[in-house]
C-alpha cells in the first residue's frame, strides 16, 4: 500500500437525517489533524456532505470511499440508486426531484449538484437510471 | 514558541483526577496525568465550562483579589450587566450600583450603558450592509478564541468592534478626568466580571495591545460583601443610566434583540455554539445577518463566576429592563462616542489538532491514529486520562501517551501475559519429569 496517502471507508446509512453528514464531518476532522488550509478544508466539507445528503435523500444510501494524498482529496461517492435520467438538468441550480418532506427538513433546494460543482476543482458523474450513481469529487490541496 | 495566559486554572490539591472535566471540554484540551488534570495551555479557550462541571472545586479562575483595587487612588467600577440577576428584586438597580460604592469604589459606571454604544456601532455595520454574514458576535472572548482554534474560516465573520467593557472603560476613564475627579494615572478601572475568559480578554488581549481595564474581579469573591452593604439605604448618586437595551446583554439573545433585525440567530451553551458554527462553516445557514454564541447557558448570567442560578437570574433581570423601559428611559446612546471601536489587532488561526508541520508525516501519523483507534474498545470510559479513545490514539501517535495507559489494554496485555506463564509452568525440564514416587 502507498504509504503516502490515506484510504477511508464510510458506509452512508439510507433515510436517517439525524446521521446523515457524519462521514463528510469525520473526514473534516482528518482533515484539519493534516493541517490542511481551512480553505480547502471548507471546499472539501461542503462538496463531501452534499453528495452524501444527496446518497441519503434520493438512493437510500450507499458508501463513501475517500483518498488524500500530499496532492489532492477524492471522494468517491457511490450507490444503488435510481440514477439520474438527465444529469445537465440535475445540475441546474434550483432543479430537485426531493419529495415534499425533505424540503420540510430544509433539503432538496436542487443547490446540492451545483454546489458540489462549485466547491471542487473536479466532478466526475457516472449513473444509470435503475442501477445508481457514482459521483467522484477532487479537490486539489495547494 | 507563543506562551498563552490562561485565567482558569487547577488547583492541585482538590483535584482527584477524575473523568468529569476532561469529558466536558469543547476542545479537548484536559488530561489527567499522575492523577491530576493538567490543562493543554494552547488548546484552553477558557470557557469555564471545567469550573462548573467540577465536583471538587479544583478548577478556578483567576481573578485580581478585591483588595488589589487600593494600589490606585481613584478606583472605579464597572460591573457587567449580569450583576442585576444576582440580587433579590426588591433591590432597584440604582441600589445594586450604589453598594459597590459602599464597599470601596469612588465611581461606578455600567458595562450595560457601553453596550448600547456597541449596539449602536453594530446596527450601523447591518445597515451598511456589505459585511461577510453572517456576523458573529465577539461579545464573548471564549467564542472568539473557540474560532480561533476550531473555525479558521469563521475569523472574517467575527464583528471586530470593542466588547462594551473595553468601551466602558475608555467611557469611564475619559468622564472622570474630564470632571477633575482625578488624573489618568490615579485611576484603576475594575470590571466586576461573571466569567474567566474576560480575565483572559483583560491580561492577555486578542484584539489590542493593551486593555483598558486594570484589574478584573470576579462576582462571586465580592458577593458577600456587596450583600452586607446592600442593607444600607443610602443611596447617594444616580447611577442606574443604561436603558434597557444594554442590561438586556446579559441573557441570551439581548444582543441580538437591540440591532432591529429579525435576521439574528443567538444561541447559548459552548457545545450548542459548535454544532451553529459548524452550520454556519458549512454554509447551511440561510438568511441571517448576526449570530450573537455565547459560551454559557444562559448567556453572561450564566457564567461560571455569577452565583444565582442563570434562570432565576434572567427572571430577576426581567424585572430591571421593564423598569428601564417603564422609565421611559431614553436610549442613552446620545454623547457621541468618537473613537473608533475597530479591533486594532487581529486573530490568527491556531491549528492546534494539526498532527505535524510535514502533511506527509501528518498522514502517516493519521493513519497510525485510526489503526490504533480501531484496536481500543471504544468505551470513551476516560480512564486513560484522555477524554475519548480516538483522543488516546492521537495523545500515542503525537508521543504523550502509550496503549498501555487504555485499562482494557492493559488487562488483555496481562492476561496473554499470564497465559503464557501458564502454559510454562506446565512445561517441565525433561531432567526434572520423573513420575511422582520414583526417586
Amino acid at each position: 500500500m502507498d504509504i503516502n496517502s490515506i484510504r477511508l471507508h464510510y458506509e452512508i446509512p439510507g433515510d436517517d437525517f439525524t446521521i446523515a453528514g457524519e462521514a463528510s464531518s469525520n473526514v473534516k476532522k482528518m482533515l484539519n489533524q493534516l493541517g490542511i488550509a481551512p480553505d480547502i478544508v471548507k471546499k472539501t466539507s461542503i462538496a463531501m456532505y452534499e453528495a452524501e445528503i444527496n446518497a441519503v435523500i434520493h438512493a437510500g444510501g450507499g458508501e463513501a470511499n475517500i483518498e488524500i494524498t500530499g496532492e489532492k482529496i477524492t471522494i468517491v461517492i457511490k450507490d444503488n440508486g435510481p440514477g439520474i435520467p438527465d444529469v445537465e438538468l440535475a445540475m441546474q441550480e434550483g432543479y430537485s426531484t426531493a419529495s415534499d418532506y425533505v424540503r420540510e427538513l430544509g433539503f432538496g433546494a436542487g443547490m446540492g449538484l451545483p454546489n458540489i460543482k462549485r466547491y471542487s476543482d473536479k466532478l466526475d458523474i457516472q449513473t444509470e437510471v435503475g442501477k445508481g450513481t457514482v459521483v467522484t469529487i477532487v479537490v486539489n490541496i495547494n | 514558541m507563543e506562551t498563552y495566559f490562561h485565567s482558569v486554572t487547577l488547583d492541585e490539591n482538590k483535584c482527584m483526577g477524575c473523568t468529569n472535566c476532561i469529558k466536558r471540554c469543547p476542545t479537548e484540551a484536559i488530561r489527567v496525568r499522575k492523577g491530576k488534570a493538567r490543562i493543554i495551555n494552547e488548546r484552553c479557550i477558557d470557557c469555564g465550562e471545567c469550573i462548573r462541571v467540577c465536583p471538587y472545586h479544583a478548577k478556578k479562575a483567576i481573578t485580581d483579589p478585591f483588595d488589589s483595587i487600593y494600589s490606585y487612588k481613584y478606583k472605579i467600577a464597572i460591573p457587567a450587566p449580569s450583576i442585576y440577576g444576582q440580587f433579590k428584586p426588591s433591590f432597584s438597580r440604582n441600589q445594586i450600583l450604589n453598594t459597590l460604592k459602599a464597599i470601596g469604589f469612588d465611581y461606578v459606571y455600567e458595562v450595560a450603558k457601553a453596550a448600547e454604544v456597541v449596539s449602536f456601532a453594530t446596527r450601523e455595520i447591518i445597515k451598511k450592509d456589505g459585511f461577510k454574514k453572517p456576523l458573529i458576535s465577539s461579545a464573548c472572548p471564549a467564542v472568539v478564541r473557540l474560532i480561533q482554534v476550531r473555525f479558521p474560516n469563521l475569523i472574517d465573520n467575527i464583528l471586530k468592534l470593542e466588547s462594551p467593557m473595553e468601551v466602558a472603560a475608555k467611557l469611564v476613564k475619559s468622564e472622570v478626568v474630564n470632571k477633575g475627579y482625578a488624573l489618568p494615572d490615579e485611576i484603576g478601572v475594575f470590571f466586576i466580571t461573571p466569567c474567566a475568559a474576560k480575565a483572559t480578554s483583560v491580561k492577555a488581549p486578542y484584539e489590542k495591545e493593551r486593555s483598558n481595564v486594570d484589574g478584573v474581579i470576579s462576582m462571586k469573591d465580592i458577593y458577600i460583601k456587596m450583600l452586607n452593604a446592600l442593607d444600607r439605604p443610602e443611596e447617594t448618586d444616580i447611577l442606574d443610566k443604561a436603558g434597557y437595551e444594554g442590561i438586556r446583554w446579559a441573557g441570551p439573545g439581548g444582543e441580538s434583540t437591540a440591532l432591529e433585525t429579525d435576521k439574528f440567530l443567538a444561541v447559548d451553551g459552548i457545545h450548542n455554539v459548535i454544532t451553529i458554527l459548524e452550520e454556519i462553516e458549512s454554509d447551511r445557514l440561510e438568511d441571517i445577518d448576526f449570530v450573537e454564541a455565547l459560551a454559557c447557558t444562559g448567556g453572561c448570567l450564566g457564567g461560571p463566576l455569577t452565583v444565582v442560578n442563570p434562570y432565576v437570574a434572567r427572571k430577576r433581570l426581567r424585572k430591571h429592563v421593564i423598569e428601564a423601559k417603564e422609565k421611559s428611559m431614553p436610549k442613552t446612546f446620545q454623547e457621541k462616542y468618537d473613537s473608533d471601536l475597530v479591533w486594532t489587532s487581529d486573530i490568527k488561526y491556531r491549528p492546534v489538532m494539526k498532527l505535524d508541520e510535514d502533511i506527509i508525516k501528518a498522514m502517516k501519523k493519521l493513519e497510525t491514529l485510526e489503526r490504533i483507534n480501531k484496536e481500543l474498545p471504544g468505551l470513551d470510559c476516560g480512564a486513560c486520562g484522555a477524554p475519548s479513545c480516538r483522543a488516546l490514539a492521537e495523545d500515542i501517535v503525537r508521543g504523550i501517551a502509550n496503549e498501555t495507559d487504555c485499562i482494557f489494554k492493559l488487562r488483555e496485555k496481562v492476561r496473554e501475559l499470564a497465559i503464557q506463564m501458564a502454559e510454562l509452568e506446565a512445561k517441565m525440564p525433561p531432567v526434572l519429569d520423573r513420575e511422582k514416587g520414583k526417586r
